[in-house]
C-alpha cells in the first residue's frame, strides 16, 4: 500500500490504470475530463495495455464500449452531466445486453441553466436505465469503489456507474491509500465472458417483439434483484483484504437515535460533523450514508429505519414530480409497505454546486427535533440555503 | 478529532495559487497529516482573481463544505487588496500573509485589520532576484510554514524537492528551495494597529 495525494479524478484514473481495462472509449466533459485525460496519458506512456478509442460524442463512447464488452473485453468509460444525458438511450442498451461496463461518473447538474458544478441530477436521471449505481463520498471511496465496481459488473453481467461529486471531490486533493497493482489484479481476477464474439460467435441485440421482449425484461428485473447479495459479497471481500468497511449503506451513531438523516455523496462527511455537534448538545441524531441507489435496497432500509421517529432525507436533485427528491420519493414508497410508519421529510440542497455547511445541516436537524416534539409536519419538502 | 487548520489563498490566474495549495497540502501529508487542497472553480482566465484552499489536520478530514472562516489568508498579489474580500471571515486570532513591500500602516488601513496578525514578505522580489521571474507562490510556502508552525522548514523542503524534481531541472529546483528559505527567514510580523 502507498499513501498518495490524489484528487477524486486522479483517484479514479489510478484505479482504472490498475484495473488495466482492455478497452476505454471516452469523450471528455467537465468535471470528468481529467479522468479520461490522465488515463490517456497512461495509454500514451505504455503503462496500460488498453485500446483507447477517442470518439466524437458520449453516445459513440458508450456504443463503442458495448461493442467491446460484447466481444468479451473488460471495459470502462467516464463522463458527467450532459455527457451522461447524451448516453441515455445507450445506457438502456448496455443494461439490456448485460454488458458489464463501468462508468466513472462525476456528478454535475444538467442544463439549463448551464452550470458546471455538482448536483446529482445527472445520475439520478438515469435511475431507470438498469445500471447499478454506486455513490462515493470522497477520493478514497472513488478509488476503492471503482475497483469494486468492475468486479461487481463482471460477476453479475450488469453495467455499473460509480459517482463522485463534481469539483467538491473530483478536484479536491486528499490523502489516498493506493494498493499495489498486483493486489488490485488479484481481487478483480480475470474477466471471463460466457459469450465472446471471438471464440463462440452469437447474435447480440436482435429484434425481440411481443413474443419474448417481456420475458427478457423480467429477467433483467430479476438480475437487479439478485445483484444486492453480489454487491455485498464483493464489498466484504474487498473489506477483508484491504481493511475497509464498505456496505450497501453505512450507519453513523444511529443506535439510540430518534432522528436519522439519509443521504449520499460528499455531504455525508459534513453531515457527520453536524451529527457530532448535535450529540454534544445531547440531541439524539444519527446518519445513514447510501452507497447503492440502484438497485434500491428497500428491504434492508425498511428493516434499518422502521423504528425511528423521524427520517430526514437530504436530496441533491429533484424529481420534478412535485413530490420531492429521488431518495425521498423512493424511501417513502418503500416505507409504505412497513407496518410502522416513521415520519419522513425531505430537503433539497446543493443544486448547481450551492455550498452546504455544518450549521445548515444542524438547523435542519433542529427542525426535525421540533417535528418530533410537535408530532406535526408543516412542510414535508424544504430547501437548504435557498433564497426565497 | 484534532483541530483543522484552514487556509485561503488569494491570487490571480497564472500566479500559482492552486499549485501552492496542492504543494503545501502534499508537504503536510509527508509529515503524516491529513489534508485537503482545492481551488475555487469559475471561469479560468490569466490575471483574474482566484482563490484556493487548504485544510490540514492530524486526523482524517471529513468536511466537504467551503472554507468560510480561515485561520490564515495568504495573498499572492497585493493589487487584489482593494477589490477582493481578503479579510472575509478571517478568524479574530488568525493571520494574514501578504506578498508586499507596502508600508505597514498603509497595509493595515487597506485591509481593515482588527485583531488579526499581519505578516509581510517580498515574495515577488525574492523570486525575481533568485529565479529571475515573478513567481511568488513557492516563496510564500516558506512564509506560510513559519507563520502556521505545524511543520518544520526541513519537512517542507525535503518534500518540495522531491515533487519539483519530477518536473524541473536541478537548477530550477535549487533556486526554488533558496527562495523558500529566504522567504521563511524574511517574513515579518507587522505591529502597527489602525484605529
Amino acid at each position: 500500500m502507498k499513501i498518495r495525494a490524489l484528487t477524486g479524478n486522479e483517484a479514479m484514473a489510478e484505479a482504472m490504470r490498475q484495473i488495466n481495462p482492455d478497452v476505454v472509449a471516452a469523450y471528455p466533459i467537465t468535471p470528468a475530463t481529467e479522468v479520461v485525460q490522465i488515463f490517456a496519458s497512461f495509454v500514451a506512456n505504455g503503462l496500460v495495455d488498453t485500446e483507447f478509442i477517442p470518439v466524437e460524442s458520449e453516445h459513440s463512447a458508450l456504443s463503442a464500449c458495448i461493442g467491446a464488452a460484447a466481444a468479451g473485453a473488460r471495459v470502462i468509460t467516464s463522463t458527467s452531466s450532459q455527457g451522461l444525458a447524451l448516453m441515455h438511450e445507450v445506457l438502456f442498451i448496455a443494461a439490456g445486453l448485460r454488458a458489464p461496463i463501468v462508468i466513472c461518473e462525476v456528478n454535475r447538474s444538467i442544463s439549463s441553466p448551464i452550470n458546471i458544478h455538482c448536483d446529482h441530477s445527472d445520475t439520478m436521471g438515469s435511475r431507470e436505465a438498469g445500471w447499478v449505481q454506486i455513490y462515493a463520498e470522497d477520493a478514497q471511496e472513488a478509488y476503492d469503489l471503482t475497483i469494486q465496481a468492475i468486479k461487481i459488473a463482471e460477476e453479475i453481467f450488469l453495467p455499473v456507474m460509480v459517482s463522485t461529486d463534481g469539483f467538491i471531490i473530483s478536484h479536491c486533493m486528499q490523502r489516498v491509500e493506493v494498493m499495489e497493482d498486483k493486489e488490485v489484479q488479484e481481487i478483480i481476477g480475470v474477466h471471463r465472458s460466457p459469450y465472446s464474439l471471438f471464440d463462440k460467435p452469437i447474435t447480440i441485440g436482435p429484434l425481440d417483439l411481443q413474443d419474448y421482449f417481456f420475458e427478457h425484461k423480467r429477467q433483467q428485473i430479476e438480475v437487479m434483484n439478485q445483484s444486492l447479495p453480489v454487491i455485498e459479497k464483493v464489498m466484504s471481500e474487498f473489506n477483508a483484504r484491504f481493511n475497509r468497511t464498505y456496505s450497501i449503506f453505512k450507519t453513523y451513531k444511529i443506535e439510540d437515535a430518534e432522528q436519522v438523516v439519509v443521504l449520499c455523496g460528499s455531504t455525508c462527511g459534513t453531515a457527520r460533523v453536524a451529527i457530532d455537534k448535535m450529540r454534544e448538545k445531547g440531541i439524539k441524531v444519527g446518519l445513514v450514508k447510501l452507497h447503492i441507489i440502484r438497485p434500491f435496497p428497500h428491504k434492508e432500509l425498511i428493516e434499518l429505519l422502521k423504528s425511528f421517529k423521524l427520517i430526514t432525507v437530504l436530496d441533491r436533485s429533484d424529481t420534478m414530480s412535485t413530490m420531492g427528491g429521488p431518495i425521498y420519493v423512493e424511501l417513502r414508497s418503500a416505507m409504505y409497505g412497513c407496518s410502522q410508519h416513521p415520519t419522513i421529510v425531505d430537503y433539497i440542497y446543493g443544486l448547481g454546486g450551492r455550498d452546504i455547511d455544518v450549521e445548515q445541516i444542524m438547523e435542519v436537524l433542529l427542525n426535525g427535533e421540533e417535528i418530533i416534539k410537535q408530532k406535526k409536519v408543516a412542510t414535508p419538502i424544504g430547501y437548504i440555503g435557498l433564497r426565497e | 478529532m484534532s483541530k483543522i487548520f484552514e487556509i485561503r489563498w488569494h491570487g490571480r490566474g497564472g500566479q500559482g495559487a492552486k499549485t501552492a495549495a496542492l504543494l503545501f497540502g502534499e508537504s503536510a501529508m509527508s509529515t503524516g497529516k491529513y489534508f485537503q487542497a482545492f481551488p475555487e472553480y469559475g471561469p479560468e482566465r490569466m490575471g483574474a482573481p482566484v482563490q484556493a484552499f487548504n485544510r490540514l489536520s492530524d486526523s482524517p478530514i471529513i468536511l466537504h463544505c467551503g472554507i468560510k472562516e480561515p485561520d490564515v489568508v495568504v495573498v499572492l498579489d497585493p493589487t487584489l487588496l482593494g477589490s477582493q474580500p481578503i479579510m472575509s471571515g478571517l478568524k479574530a486570532e488568525g493571520a494574514i500573509i501578504v506578498n508586499t513591500t507596502m508600508d505597514p500602516k498603509v497595509l493595515y488601513n487597506e485591509l481593515g485589520v482588527t485583531t488579526q496578525k499581519v505578516f509581510t514578505v517580498d515574495a515577488s522580489g525574492i523570486s525575481r532576484a533568485i529565479l529571475g521571474r515573478d513567481l511568488p507562490n513557492t516563496p510564500l510556502l516558506g512564509a506560510l510554514t513559519k507563520v502556521l508552525g505545524i511543520m518544520t522548514l526541513d519537512d517542507l523542503l525535503s518534500d518540495i524537492k522531491k515533487r519539483l524534481h519530477k518536473k524541473f531541472s536541478d537548477e530550477v529546483v535549487e533556486k526554488n528551495i533558496q527562495s523558500i528559505k529566504k522567504a521563511y527567514e524574511e517574513v515579518q510580523p507587522q505591529s502597527v494597529r489602525s484605529k
